[in-house]
């Protein structure tokens, strides 16, 4: 890869699982086109390379960042800061990225009670109860971890953020669609997206991807998937299974409803949503059927952690992005 | 904010035909209340979308006051029962993020019960007075400060966060 | 994820602030000066080009003041800071289309009704001003120009019920010139009037001064008259309603019958009449209610008919001498186009029989008022004489008892209005046509109106004597002398004291007035709503009696609430005055304040479907996405809030505005030091 003459291109992970590199993986052949038409110049998950040449760089030298997971630490930050520096394109890849995901859930406990938790539970051997230290001395010299934030951010409320390519992870199929857009704008035969636009992804819910037959609704009781026996052919949320469906952008091809599944929300609110948890607080609340505060109250036991029902994926992204407990003690 | 007493902001929304009224009619019966209360108005509660709700207490209110027309009395027929209930899964929702839900109150106002309106929000405004402020919106773009010094994680913080933090 | 980062967009409008002293009224409590001044300054990056105060902003100098802002300095959004925006919101937004700007861009925040007047701490309540002024700045810059969305008005009108109600409404526009369908569900119209002997106070005879009305009703050129019909479906909005109606199965061609009644004569088969005679006598299996019915057709009672549950018979057909009679009849169902509907749906009796202590049903001369209505009438099954239940003997002592089933917090709160005067009316006739001793137990008199009191006054002189105390029980089972085979009245006399038994031979439950049984369903159907027990809600108590929430639909007599005869013809005619308003307007401007679906976001998930009382949300199966009706909207809001995917846009109160007015109303905290201007 010594062809200076291909266009930059880089991926990064901060606080993620490691889900979207593998997805980027299961494009198959589709990433030899990367190759072909990219020098791949920071990928640390599939190349060795040190943050020091990416700081050598010349800014916005890289056409193309692909960038997952949230902002939880300085050193995620410290990263986000230099790549948004040396990249024309900074893409907040995957859900992570987006909108804080499962990392993000975090944000409802205090960062120190997440450490407290990795380290000193009864389900950790720990017996000498070692906690990690920001630095220490050691004879060559301080040796140093990354610190962590008191919440995850998402990586457009840490830095400018291009475009957004939603999903847990980003379905193959689009990122192979995105990956021929840019080759396709890299040969001047297509334009890019306005900025800020949602790549890789539909433009309406998954409801629209979804084949289930649908009715007008009323719901008398919440249930789990596997309390009941599933009508294969109805609507989820009509058999009272809580499905984020219709709050959830499409673009994965209904692909848990169709498995039978109900949909979680990995690809976020849909186009000019403001908060995604609302949007389904609203539409739940709103078929419930009942006038009566109790029997309100009885069919809404029937979603225990409403918090991690509406916000799984979009916590960090919310709009209050955090529990209280998590920026009162940090 | 000064330091030593506690103002409360609060978000209050009104319905255009009932809660408003009365908001109007404590004004016009010259009946007296505290100044804490900021109000909007819809057309209905049931155009009360809980991104309002979340809005409001992540822009630096404390408390938020969602009203309509008593139950049977909708001005459109019964839309305010989707405000009853969006407003029971709007708290059982703060609760998860671990705040009080006592700071989401529902006040049923006829166009007729100034002096309840104006009760109402007297008694909000001290039950939010005594929760504390909630200081959402004020620590920059939802990145929160740290103060404490002396929990496990403490040593895991960054020195200082002084950095420019776009909301 | 949040799509802008950082600042918010450059404001690209220039906005006009003006705050208003409204005399002392606001300047009293809130620095007008000092808030004018801040929003000019502060506001400045908001777009805030100017900001003024001035004593009257609604006085016709204040108007101009703005006009010529808007002419002069290019103001494309203005925010009056005043009063309450339904006092003056129209004004404004007037003075704006008289300068050029679309109305609906400005705003007005109000810091009188909800500052001055409610605040006493000066400095606060400058500051909730300048936050209120700070939030109408922020949601103005989100406004959109909106006009009004105007639909035609088909001329024609439906009137439902066929009652004195609906009759005098359906006179009223047939004799303006224009169309009325009238739809009864009974085989005749008159409703309840028709059953009536007197009315109170005057006297006059219910059938003479009801009859003319109906015979005008049924022969009238522009009134098409649908008895033994019911409304199934209401589509459409005001001007443009399409009406499904089922026109029950007579059994009895309609062109051909002449009304001569031998078919009624010739059937063999006895029903006891439940609904016309109260019970009280019979009619045939093909039957018309009452003489005088309008239409004269019979109808054929399939469930009592001898041929449709045996098989034989036929009478009727034998007999007919136009061949009228066809037992294989079906129902019709038509369709009717008209631009306004009055619902005149009337109101059911109180069953008596829930007041078990007062024994009716149990106690063979316990009647109701209904009953008696019967009974004195002179077409009434015992021709005007006031009998017992045998049919035969005079009662020579009457309990008439008030208030049952009303003002009673067992059965219904209300006051049916009018029992009072009608047991004034049956002490008088009782007194008058057999002499008997009458009580009256009462709980409270009621007799406001013209010449309602001098009756009571005339029935006080006449004898009738008056117990004040709420009748604790009617029994049989005698205990004094005097008291074996009669009808014993137990009331405490609360103005003498004391328990009293009274023995009567005849007691009168004058029962209360209750909704329609299916008034919710009715209300349901047509898109209006009912109070919890059942009354029509008007559109105001007492500025707009007759209309509803609905645009197009009105409501007129007691479906409305508890009401005598001539407030149900007022009702009736008032109701018609509005409709004739809305035809000679020829078209009507709906408000902008709308939902609508964008299309391209609905996925079809249908949670919006049935948020809607006024059925303006419809699906689309071929193209799987949600409609909302533009003219059927009323603009709440609700399906906007509760759409998940954010696909359904709310004019006038859309998300941009309310969350921008959120933050603006949050820029400022009280105690907080106000930015000198």
């Amino acid at each position: 890869m010594t062809d200076n003459a291909k266009p930059k291109f880089a991926m990064y992970w901060a606080a993620s699982c490691g889900g979207c590199e593998i997805a980027v993986l299961n494009i198959h052949e589709k990433i030899l086109d990367v190759d072909a038409n990219f020098e791949v110049v920071f990928w640390p998950v599939a190349m060795d390379a040190k943050y020091k040449d990416v700081e050598a760089m010349e800014d916005g030298s890289i056409l193309l960042t692909l960038f997952n997971g949230g902002i939880r630490n300085d050193e995620n930050e410290h990263i986000a800061r230099l790549l948004r520096r040396k990249s024309q394109l900074l893409v907040a890849f995957g859900s992570c990225a987006c909108e804080g995901c499962i990392p993000g859930l975090a944000n409802l406990s205090p960062a120190g009670e997440i450490v407290h938790t990795a380290f000193n539970t009864v389900s950790t051997d720990n017996p000498h109860g070692i906690y990690p230290r920001a630095s220490f001395d050691v004879p060559e010299g301080e040796i140093t971890i990354p610190k962590i934030f008191p919440t995850l951010r998402t990586l457009d409320q840490v830095v400018d953020v291009d475009y957004y390519m939603p999903g847990c992870p980003p379905e193959s199929h689009q990122i192979g669609a995105v990956i021929d857009l840019v080759v396709k704008v890299l040969h001047g035969e297509a334009q890019l997206p306005p900025k800020g636009s949602v790549i890789g992804a539909g433009n309406s819910t998954v409801c629209d991807e979804c084949t289930r037959k649908r009715n007008v609704k009323s719901i008398t009781s919440f249930k789990r998937i596997y309390d009941v026996e599933i009508d294969p052919e109805l609507c989820l949320l009509e058999q009272g299974i809580p499905c984020n469906g219709p709050a959830t952008r499409s673009g994965c091809n209904a692909r848990c409803v169709s498995a039978g599944a109900q949909c979680i929300g990995c690809y976020g609110p849909a186009e000019g949503v403001v908060d995604y948890g609302a949007r389904l607080i609203a539409a739940f609340a709103s078929v419930i059927d009942s006038t009566d505060p109790e029997e309100i109250e009885a069919i809404l036991d029937g979603i225990p952690d409403p918090a991690g029902q509406f916000y799984r994926f979009n916590l960090a992204g919310s709009l209050l992005k955090a529990g209280k407990p998590a920026w009162e003690k940090g | 904010m000064t330091t030593d007493t506690f103002e409360p902001t609060i978000i209050g929304f009104t319905c255009n035909w009932c809660s408003y009224r009365a908001a109007d009619l404590a004004g016009t019966a010259r009946l007296k209340y505290p100044p804490n209360i900021r109000l909007i108005r819809l057309m209905c509660s049931g155009r009360l979308d809980p991104t309002f709700v979340f809005k409001a207490l992540s822009s630096g209110a404390d408390g938020v006051m969602i009203t309509g027309c008593h139950p049977g009395e909708c001005h459109y027929l019964e839309q305010n029962y989707k405000a009853l209930r969006r407003f029971h899964l709007i708290r059982r929702t703060l609760k998860g993020f671990g705040v009080e839900p006592e700071r989401v109150k529902l006040v049923w106002a006829s166009a007729a019960e100034g002096a309840k309106f104006a009760s109402e929000t007297a008694s909000f405004i001290e039950e939010i007075r005594s929760l504390g402020p909630l200081n959402w919106g004020k620590s920059g773009g939802g990145r929160p400060t740290t103060e404490d010094g002396d929990s496990p994680s403490s040593v895991l913080r960054p020195q200082s966060e002084t950095e420019e933090v776009p909301a | 994820m949040t799509k802008h980062n950082g600042s918010k967009p450059e404001v690209q409008e220039r906005i006009g602030v003006y705050v208003c002293h409204c005399g002392t009224n606001i300047a009293g409590t809130v620095d007008v000066a000092q808030v004018a001044q801040w929003a000019a300054s502060r506001l400045k990056e908001r777009g805030v080009v100017i900001a003024r105060d001035y004593k009257f902003m609604c006085s016709s100098l204040g108007q101009e003041l703005i006009e010529k802002d808007i002419k002069e300095q290019k103001l494309t959004r203005v925010v009056v800071a005043a009063c309450s925006p339904h006092l003056h919101e129209r004004t404004f937004r007037t003075a704006c289309a008289r300068a050029g700007l679309n109305p609906f861009l400005c705003e007005m925040v109000s810091i009188r009704e909800q500052v001055s007047w409610v605040h006493t701490n000066k400095e606060a309540a400058t500051i909730k001003a300048q936050a209120a002024v700070s939030g109408g700045v922020e949601r103005v810059i989100h406004h959109e120009p909106l006009e009004p969305m105007t639909v035609p008005i088909n001329p024609a009108t439906l009137v439902v019920g066929g009652g004195i109600a609906g009759i005098q409404a359906a006179l009223e526009i047939a004799d303006a010139g224009y169309h009325v369908y009238m739809v009864e569900r009974e085989p005749s119209i008159g409703g309840h009037m028709a059953q009536f002997d007197k009315t109170f106070p005057t006297l006059d005879c219910a059938a003479c001064i009801l009859t003319p009305k109906m015979v005008d009703v049924g022969g009238h050129p522009n009134v098409t008259l649908l008895t033994w019909s019911e409304v199934e479906k209401v589509e459409g909005y005001v001007g443009s309603f399409n009406v499904t109606i089922r026109n029950k199965a007579r059994h009895v061609k309609t062109d051909l019958c002449t009304g001569c009644g031998i078919c009624q004569e010739k059937c063999p088969k006895k029903v006891v009449d439940e609904v016309y005679e109260a019970g009280l006598g019979y009619r045939k299996a093909i039957y018309t209610p009452f003489p005088q019915a309008v239409p004269k057709f019979p109808v054929m009672d399939v469930d009592n008919c001898i041929y449709f549950e045996k098989g034989t018979c036929k009478a009727c057909e034998k007999f007919c001498p136009t061949n009228a009679i066809d037992f294989t009849q079906q129902d019709e169902v038509i369709n009717i186009e008209v631009g306004n509907i009055i619902l005149a749906t009337g109101y059911d009796i109180f069953d008596a029989r829930r007041v078990s202590h007062y024994g009716y049903g149990r106690l063979a001369n316990v009647f109701t008022s209904l009953e008696m209505e019967r009974l004195t009438n002179a077409a009434g099954p015992t021709n005007g004489q006031i009998v017992l239940r045998d049919g035969k003997t005079t009662p020579k002592a009457v309990g008439i008892i008030h208030c049952v089933g009303s003002r009673d917090r067992n059965f219904n709160n209300h006051c049916s209005v009018i029992c009072c005067m009608q047991s004034l009316k049956f002490a008088h006739m009782v007194h008058e046509r057999t002499g008997a001793i009458v009580y009256n137990f009462y709980i409270d008199m009621r007799t406001p109106f013209k010449d309602y009191d001098e009756f009571y006054q005339r029935v006080l002189e006449e004898g009738t004597l008056f117990v004040r105390g709420k009748v604790a029980e009617v029994t049989d089972a005698a205990r004094l002398p005097g008291e074996e085979g009669k009808l014993i009245v137990q009331v405490e006399d609360t103005l003498a004291g004391k328990q009293r038994r009274i023995p009567v031979d005849m007691v009168i439950l004058s029962v209360g007035l209750e909704p329609r049984k299916d008034s919710s369903e009715t209300a349901k159907l047509f898109g209006i709503s009912c109070s919890a027990n059942g009354w029509f809600i008007e559109k105001h108590p007492k500025l707009d009696p007759v209309a509803t929430m609905t645009e197009g639909i009105y409501i007129a007599g007691c479906a409305q609430g508890p009401k005598d005869i001539p407030a149900s013809v007022s009702q009736g005619a008032a109701a018609a005055a509005r409709v004739l308003g809305k035809i000679q307007q020829k078209e009507m401007a709906l408000e902008p304040i709308r939902a609508s679906v964008i299309e391209e976001k609905c996925s079809g998930c249908r949670i919006c479907n049935d948020l809607c009382p006024f059925n303006a949300i419809s699906f689309h199966e071929d193209t799987m996405v949600s409609e909302v009706n533009a003219a059927l909207c009323q603009g709440c809001g609700t399906c906007v809030a509760a759409c998940p995917a954010g696909a359904i846009y709310g004019t006038g109160f859309n998300n941009e505005q309310v969350l921008a007015q959120i933050e603006g109303l949050l820029l400022l905290n009280i105690g907080e030091e106000a930015v000198p201007a």
